[in-house]
This record gives C-alpha cells, sequence and structure tokens, in this order.
C-alpha cells in the first residue's frame, strides 16, 4: 500500500474533456480536472453547476459519455461505487449514507465485516479496529455509540472515519461543513490536513468561501457545467473566485439596512423554559426587525423557534404579543396569531417534495384564504401561487411543477412563498441559506430586508457569521441552551460573538456577575440580557424601546 | 421570456399527459382483463353478468373507498372488515332487535362506522400509535364485538322486505340498487379528496406530516376526521352487505380487509402515503370483481382465484413503480 502513487510528474486524479448530459440537458461540457499530488484542490460552483453530476461520474454512478480519467497517468474507467473505492477513490456526500441504528462501528465496517466461520461477527475485534482507526484519525467517538444518537458534526466525523477506512489515495467531499459551526469545521481541516500527504489529496467542494481560504491550495471554478479556471489560493481573492462563479461582480461587505431601535416591541418572551435544553430565554423582537441568532451547533437556537411556534412544549415562561400573553400550543395555533417557523431542514420540515409548488404555496393559506363551506378554490390558488413565484422570481417552469425537482434556493423561495401569503408578522427564518449557492443567497438577504422594511419582524438563526453580521439588527448569541449576551448591531463582530457564543453558561449562580463582567471587559456594549433579575432589568437596558 | 413559457406550457402539457397514463395503466388493465374474459367465455359478455359484477363490487368497493383517504395519509385500515361486520350486526340490533324506524336504524349505523374509525384515529392521531397497530387491534376487538351482540347467530331481516330492497331493489331498471350507492359514494369521495379541503390536508399529510404540521395545519384534528369518514364508508357498507345476504352474519368479514387494500394498491395509490386517486381505487376494486366473476365462470377453483388475484397484485404495484423509475430518470 506505501508504494501507491510514486509517480510524481502525472497527476494524482486527471478528468480530461468529460461530457455528460441529460435528456434535455447538458450537466457536463468538456470538463477538465487536475488534482496533484498532496493538495487539497477546492472545487466551487453555483447549484447546478455540475459538481454533483462530476461526482458521480467519479464514483461510478454515472458513465461519461466523452472524455477520461487517469490516476497517476494510467487511466482508469470506473464502474461503480465499489470499484472506485477499490482505485483508490473515497467521496463523502453531502447526504450521510449512515444507518442511524447501528453503532459506529457496524456503520463504518458495514458490508465487510470479518466474519467467525464464514457466518458470525466478532463484534469485540470489530470494535478494536473501529477504536484503533478513530485513535489515529484523533476523533473523539465512541464505537459502541449509536450513530443516530450523535450529533450531526459527529455523524460527520463517522462518515469521514468511514471513508478514511479504506485508505483512499483521493478524498472527495461534498460540502462538508454544510452542517458544521466553526469550531467543528476547524476540527474536520486537522483531519483534512493530517490526511493529506504525498501520495494523497482531496477535492474539497463548498459553497463557504472564507473555508476555501483556510484549506485549499487551489481552487476550480465550474459554471453550468464547464469548466472555468483553476486559480492558485494564495494569490486569489474570494471576491475573484465568487465573480468567476456567478459571472459578475458582488458586493460583499454589505450591513444591515434600515437599522432602527425605536420601533415598538411585538413580541416579549420571558424565562422560556423547554425539558431538554433551553433555559431562561428572554427577549424582545421589534416590529419591523431582523433578529440574528447566533451560536455553535447544539446551542438551542433552532429549539428557541420550535419553541415559539408550540412545535415542542414550554416547561415555564411566558410570551406576549403587543403586550398580550399568549398560549401557543401547536403550530396552527401560532399561524394563526401569524408566527410563521421555516425550518433549517426544507426537506423534513418544510416541503411536501411529491406535491407540486402551487400546492406547496397554498398550504398555510388553505383554510384563510382558499376555502368556502370546506371547498377549495382552485383557481385562486393557481392564480396567487403564479403572483408569488414571479414576485419571488422562483424558478420553476410551471407552478405545476413538483417542488423535488427545483434547486435548493427555489425549494426555500417556495417555502418562503408559502408563508408570505399567509401574510405573517413574526417570520422565524432557520438557516435561510443553507445549501443555497451564493446567487440566490443575496436573493434571499434582498428578501429578508424587504420584509423587515414592511414592518414585518424576522427572527434569523444562522451559523453563518458573515451572514448573521451582514443581515441583522440585533444579535442574540446563545449558548448551552441559554442566551449569553444582546448585541447591537453597531457591537456585533466575529469576535464578540464567537466570544459570547463560547461561553459557558449555566455555571449556578456564581456566574450572574461574574461573566458578564469578563464580558464587559472585552466587549464594553455587550449585555447578558437577564431580565428576570429584579433590578437589573434597568441596567442592561439602558436604551429602552419607546 | 418566450422560452421560459414555452417550456411551461410544455410541462404542464407533460404533467396532465402523465396524469392521464397513470390512470390508463390501470384503467387499460381492466379493458384487458374484461377482453380476455369475454373472448374466453361467452357467458361472461352478457348484460346480466356484467350488473352482477357491479353489484359484487359494491361491498369492497365502499371498504376501498373508505381506505383510500387513510392509506393516502401513509396509514393503514385493518379494521374495516370486521369494522363492516360489526356494524352489520348493529344494524340488525337497532333496527330488528330494537325495533327502531328503518331511517333512523341506517343513520344510526353509519354513525357507528364513524364511531369506530374515530376511536382508530384517536388511537393513531392523538395516542400516536403506529397505525398497522392500533387497527389491528380495532380488528380483533370487532370481530369479537360482533359475535358478542349477536351471542354468535345471525340476524335476519326477513320481516323487513324494504331493508334488503337498500341493496336488491332496482330504481333503475335492471340495475341493483347497490350499484347506485357504490357510484354515488364513489362520487361523494372523489370530490371529499380533489375539491375539499379535506382531501388537500390528506394529501399533505400523507406527503410530509411534520412540514405539514408545521405549516400551521391542525394534522391531529385532520387525522382523526379522515379515519372517521373512513369508519362511515364502512358503517354503509356493513348496511349494504346485510342487505344483500338479508341477515347480519356475524363470523364473517376477516379478510374482506385485505382485498379491500388490493383495490387501493391495484388503483394506484402509495402505501407510502402522499399519491392516490378515487378513480384508481374504482378501477382497482372492479379488476378483483372481474377476475373473480371470470374465473368462476370459467369453473377455476376457488384457491386459484386468489392465486391470481396475488399475482396480479403484484403485476400492478411492479408496472406502477417501473413507469415511476423511468419517470423519475430525467
Amino acid at each position: 500500500m506505501g508504494n501507491r502513487g510514486t509517480t510524481v510528474d502525472a497527476a494524482l486524479l486527471e478528468v480530461r474533456g468529460v461530457s455528460k448530459s441529460f435528456p434535455g440537458v447538458k450537466a457536463l461540457q468538456d470538463m477538465h480536472l487536475e488534482l496533484r499530488h498532496g493538495e487539497v484542490l477546492a472545487l466551487v460552483g453555483e447549484n447546478g453547476a455540475g459538481k454533483s453530476t462530476l461526482m458521480k461520474l467519479l464514483s461510478g454512478i454515472y458513465t461519461p459519455e466523452e472524455g477520461e480519467f487517469s490516476m497517476n497517468g494510467s487511466p482508469v474507467v470506473v464502474q461503480n461505487p465499489r470499484h472506485a473505492q477499490a482505485l483508490g477513490i473515497s467521496i463523502i456526500h453531502q447526504e450521510f449514507n449512515l444507518m442511524p441504528d447501528l453503532t459506529v462501528t457496524q456503520n463504518i465496517f458495514i458490508g465487510r465485516e470479518p466474519r467467525v466461520g464464514g457466518v458470525f461477527l466478532n463484534d469485540r475485534a470489530l470494535h478494536r479496529r473501529a477504536q484503533e482507526l478513530l485513535d489515529r484519525l484523533e476523533l473523539p467517538l465512541d464505537p459502541t455509540a449509536r450513530v443516530g444518537s450523535l450529533t450531526v458534526a459527529r455523524q460527520q466525523m463517522v462518515e469521514i472515519a468511514k471513508a478514511l477506512s479504506y485508505d483512499p489515495q483521493v478524498l472527495i467531499m461534498d460540502e462538508p461543513t454544510a452542517a458544521l459551526n466553526d469550531a467543528e469545521v476547524a476540527v474536520l481541516h486537522g483531519l483534512i490536513r493530517r490526511f493529506v500527504n504525498p501520495s494523497t489529496g482531496v477535492i474539497y467542494i463548498s459553497h463557504r468561501m472564507d473555508e476555501l481560504k483556510a484549506i485549499s491550495h487551489r481552487i476550480e471554478v465550474i459554471r453550468d457545467g464547464r469548466y472555468i479556471d483553476t486559480l492558485d489560493t494564495a494569490t486569489t481573492s474570494m471576491p475573484e473566485v465568487i465573480s468567476l462563479m456567478v459571472g459578475r461582480d458582488l458586493v460583499s461587505d454589505a450591513r444591515p439596512e434600515n437599522v432602527r431601535t425605536d420601533r415598538p416591541v411585538l413580541l416579549s418572551v420571558v424565562g422560556l423554559h423547554t425539558k431538554n435544553l433551553l433555559k431562561d430565554i428572554t427577549f424582545e423582537l421589534r416590529e419591523g426587525e431582523i433578529l440574528g441568532f447566533a451560536g455553535l451547533m447544539g446551542a438551542g437556537r433552532t429549539e428557541v423557534g420550535r419553541a415559539l411556534v408550540g412545535a415542542d412544549p414550554l416547561t415555564a415562561g411566558s410570551i406576549s404579543l403587543r403586550g398580550e400573553p399568549i398560549s401557543v400550543r401547536n403550530p396552527a395555533a401560532a399561524a394563526a396569531l401569524r408566527i410563521g417557523y421555516l425550518s433549517e431542514d426544507r426537506k423534513h420540515f418544510g416541503l411536501l417534495l411529491n406535491q407540486t409548488v402551487s400546492s406547496n404555496i397554498a398550504l398555510s393559506s388553505l383554510s384563510t384564504l382558499f376555502a368556502r363551506f370546506g371547498f377549495v378554490k382552485d383557481r385562486l390558488i393557481k392564480a396567487r401561487s403564479r403572483e408569488m413565484v414571479d414576485r419571488l422570481r422562483v424558478k420553476t417552469p410551471s407552478i405545476n411543477q413538483t417542488t423535488k425537482n427545483l434547486s435548493g434556493g427555489n425549494q426555500q423561495k417556495v417555502v418562503i412563498a408559502k408563508w408570505l401569503l399567509k401574510d405573517c408578522d413574526i417570520l422565524i427564518f432557520d438557516e435561510p441559506t443553507r445549501g443555497i449557492d451564493v446567487g440566490a443567497k443575496e436573493e434571499i438577504y434582498r428578501l429578508l430586508n424587504e420584509l423587515a422594511a414592511q414592518g414585518k419582524s424576522i427572527v434569523m438563526i444562522s451559523s453563518e457569521l458573515p451572514e448573521v453580521l451582514r443581515m441583522s439588527h440585533r444579535v442574540v448569541v446563545m449558548s448551552e441552551g441559554r442566551i449569553t449576551g444582546l448585541l447591537e448591531s453597531g457591537e456585533a463582530t466575529q469576535e464578540s460573538v464567537m466570544h459570547l457564543a463560547t461561553l459557558r453558561p449555566g455555571d449556578g449562580s456564581g456566574r450572574q456577575s461574574a461573566p458578564s463582567e469578563s464580558a464587559g471587559e472585552q466587549h464594553p456594549h455587550s449585555r447578558t440580557p437577564n431580565h428576570r433579575a429584579p433590578g437589573d432589568a434597568s441596567d442592561t437596558d439602558p436604551k429602552g424601546h419607546a | 421570456m418566450s422560452d421560459t413559457k414555452n417550456t411551461a406550457a410544455v410541462a404542464t402539457a407533460r404533467g396532465s399527459m402523465r396524469a392521464r397514463i397513470e390512470q390508463l395503466l390501470a384503467f387499460g388493465g381492466l379493458i384487458v382483463i374484461v377482453a380476455f374474459f369475454s373472448i374466453a367465455n361467452e357467458n361472461f359478455r352478457t348484460f346480466s353478468n356484467f350488473t352482477a359484477i357491479l353489484f359484487s363490487t359494491v361491498v369492497i368497493g365502499l371498504l376501498a373507498l373508505g381506505t383510500t383517504f387513510v392509506i393516502i395519509t401513509g396509514g393503514i385500515d385493518l379494521s374495516i372488515g370486521t369494522g363492516m361486520t360489526l356494524c352489520a350486526v348493529m344494524s340488525g340490533v337497532l333496527i330488528i332487535n330494537w325495533d327502531l324506524p328503518l331511517g333512523l336504524g341506517l343513520v344510526l349505523t353509519v354513525l357507528f362506522g364513524g364511531l369506530i374509525g374515530f376511536v382508530n384515529g384517536f388511537n393513531v392521531a392523538v395516542l400516536k400509535l403506529p397505525p398497522f397497530i392500533a387497527t389491528l387491534a380495532m380488528m380483533l376487538v370487532a370481530q369479537g364485538l360482533a359475535l358478542v351482540l349477536s351471542n354468535s347467530v345471525p340476524i335476519y331481516f326477513n320481516a323487513l322486505p324494504e331493508f334488503s330492497r337498500i341493496s336488491t331493489g332496482e330504481l333503475i331498471p335492471k340495475v341493483p340498487n347497490a350499484v347506485l350507492v357504490l357510484a354515488a359514494a364513489a362520487v361523494v369521495a372523489a370530490v371529499l379528496l380533489n375539491r375539499t379541503l379535506f382531501g388537500r390536508y390528506t394529501f399533505a399529510i400523507g406527503s410530509n406530516e411534520e412540514a405539514t404540521e408545521l405549516s400551521g395545519v391542525n394534522v391531529r384534528r385532520w387525522k382523526l376526521l379522515i379515519y372517521t369518514v373512513a369508519g362511515l364508508f364502512t358503517g354503509l357498507a356493513g348496511i349494504m352487505i346485510s342487505a344483500r345476504l338479508g341477515s347480519a352474519q356475524p363470523a364473517t368479514g376477516m379478510g374482506y380487509e385485505l382485498q379491500a387494500i388490493a383495490a387501493v394498491v391495484i388503483g394506484g395509490t402509495s402505501l407510502v402515503g402522499g399519491k392516490g386517486s378515487i378513480i384508481g381505487t374504482v378501477i382497482g376494486a372492479l379488476i378483483i370483481s372481474v377476475i373473480n366473476n371470470g374465473l368462476r365462470i370459467m369453473s377455476i377453483p376457488q384457491e386459484w382465484q386468489n392465486v391470481i388475484l396475488g399475482a396480479v397484485i403484484l403485476a400492478a404495484v411492479y408496472a406502477d413503480m417501473a413507469r415511476k423509475r423511468s419517470g423519475s430518470s430525467t
């Protein structure tokens, strides 16, 4: 195994003039790619640029119509995923291929378990091998843990351990950090650096521009199924890469629009607790405000969103809308109060994937806008759906298109259209741009700003710091189920948010003064919004809310 | 601009074509089977035999109509067979034993079916039991209760010839009333499924229950209602079977649920949920009746009828999946 790939002059993996088309679509045309020994090659392109098609060709799921692949100078024909693995190509797909009910060990060695007498499994030996592998990769995983009980970040580690257990030469990662926070990304990058040596290489596909700078040696840009350019990371600026990707220039240093602190409070949340995670969540949402929620994965931001719409039960606390206490028993009650929650997981919690665009858009408003005596007004649904599709510029051949055929950005727009039609006053966006390409992101941002300008109140939960800083009028930072700080837009910086996000709350009563002091030293304006403490409220809220 | 308009038009045209072909598959199957038997046996291709086929479709058809809604939500209802029997016994108890007026007895019987469905719905939607388990339990409960209520002996409606006329009377000459009942029920079901909130939410829940809930739909309440409606159809089927037999037979019913589910599946409704149609279910029920009738006329033993029916189910579902696979590769 050791002397594989010592040919120095030929590239580790080369793709030459590869084309692939599907009925009606030319997915790839004359594609090129050259992965050198010992490098991390970033592959970037908007959604639909052809990245996934290229991955599927490399893993043998599709076969190319023209062109060829070669490894270390000799041509290879990849027949199927198993064959790709045998050739030394391991691919980690964006959607995990894990079995949640099996253990870490079982997942890593699935399909190649050593057997005793040809039939029985030797669990202890297998766990030992898994432990060795995890130790070698420096992954803090328990081989006997059930994968379904792990966090997304840890499931990602299992995928990586599985891929690396095949001792690949080429490791391909498709959006490996889509669900990771910054600290977890650092762990992942450490892993990649340890993996790369003079006989291996990594192809790294990502939407996150800041990561490319950190991890890659070169960046290959593709657009509309064609090769555009390959750039040296060290001498390239990210706006340059983005403009190559989208074919136009983008403003990157945009800041929140229309920030005003004198608006009336719309929603006021006091002392919210849930059974599993949330503790003493207290904050206010003003009219026409974009309130950012930042924090590490698992800090409880999504749980706040779900609690607000009654998707998870509260154990304590109160919510009031326009000064009136409200009780939100379930999402239907929230919708009646015009509070909508747009999940981070569109496919599972946002869309009816096998239904049409218009069915999805109409779903929340069926009973209020589109029904009389229980009968549905189909013509009105069609008309209003068409309006929404035009207004949000959803790229779809028709409103009768099945939503699963749309790209991520357009699916997200369908979800937004559903809630806009409901005319919600409060919209809770959970990771509004996850898995969406750069161009579509800009459109979503524009839309959020428009909505806020119209007086809608928006809670924006996001794991991408630049997004939080760019969009939020104020930023709530959470850590381990508690709110650790509230930053006005002027005082929110990457550093101040990260500091609050990594605070460890919940050390009993001792922390009440101490951490807020230490936070105060480093960031003069950050405050712990613990409104419940008597006498504290006036101090922590000096600006008041009209 | 005109480009997108064009592709839009093409996509819509293709969409409706697809829908039409989908119907054709089951309908085409029915035509082929009818043609086969018509050629194979001259006794099959008579008007009276065709009405006999329709007549024999009524009970399975009614059960299948109700359970179509449940299956589109991604659920299943195993209690409809013995539930129907319990309703039949109930009609006997109400109309014969308690001597209630016929009309009132019929209404109460249908409502009783609704009650069975409501209990199923409560177990599924509120207690969150898996539909398979909840309705399996109800299947046994209903079977037992039917025997208890009737003391395990049939209840005869001999004293009440009007009752039998619900099924065998002929408001339209040569067409049994039962066929009209089925036709009316199918129309009501189709309107419910295609034109009402009830139908939209049925599809939405089957497509993605979590997303539907988060869209502000009270899924619990609608599921309760869907199972209840399925129960109403069961109650109606109970009336139709006792009217046809002139008696409530407490020991029958088991196995009808599987025939009804088979009809739904042959009709192209997906057991995974989110997809289905009433016309498909009606065609599915007709296919089952035609096969049973045709094989009987050709003097093929009962045992073989089930073997062939099983093969038809496999063929129907396989054809459905094959078409989907070729459709989604674009």
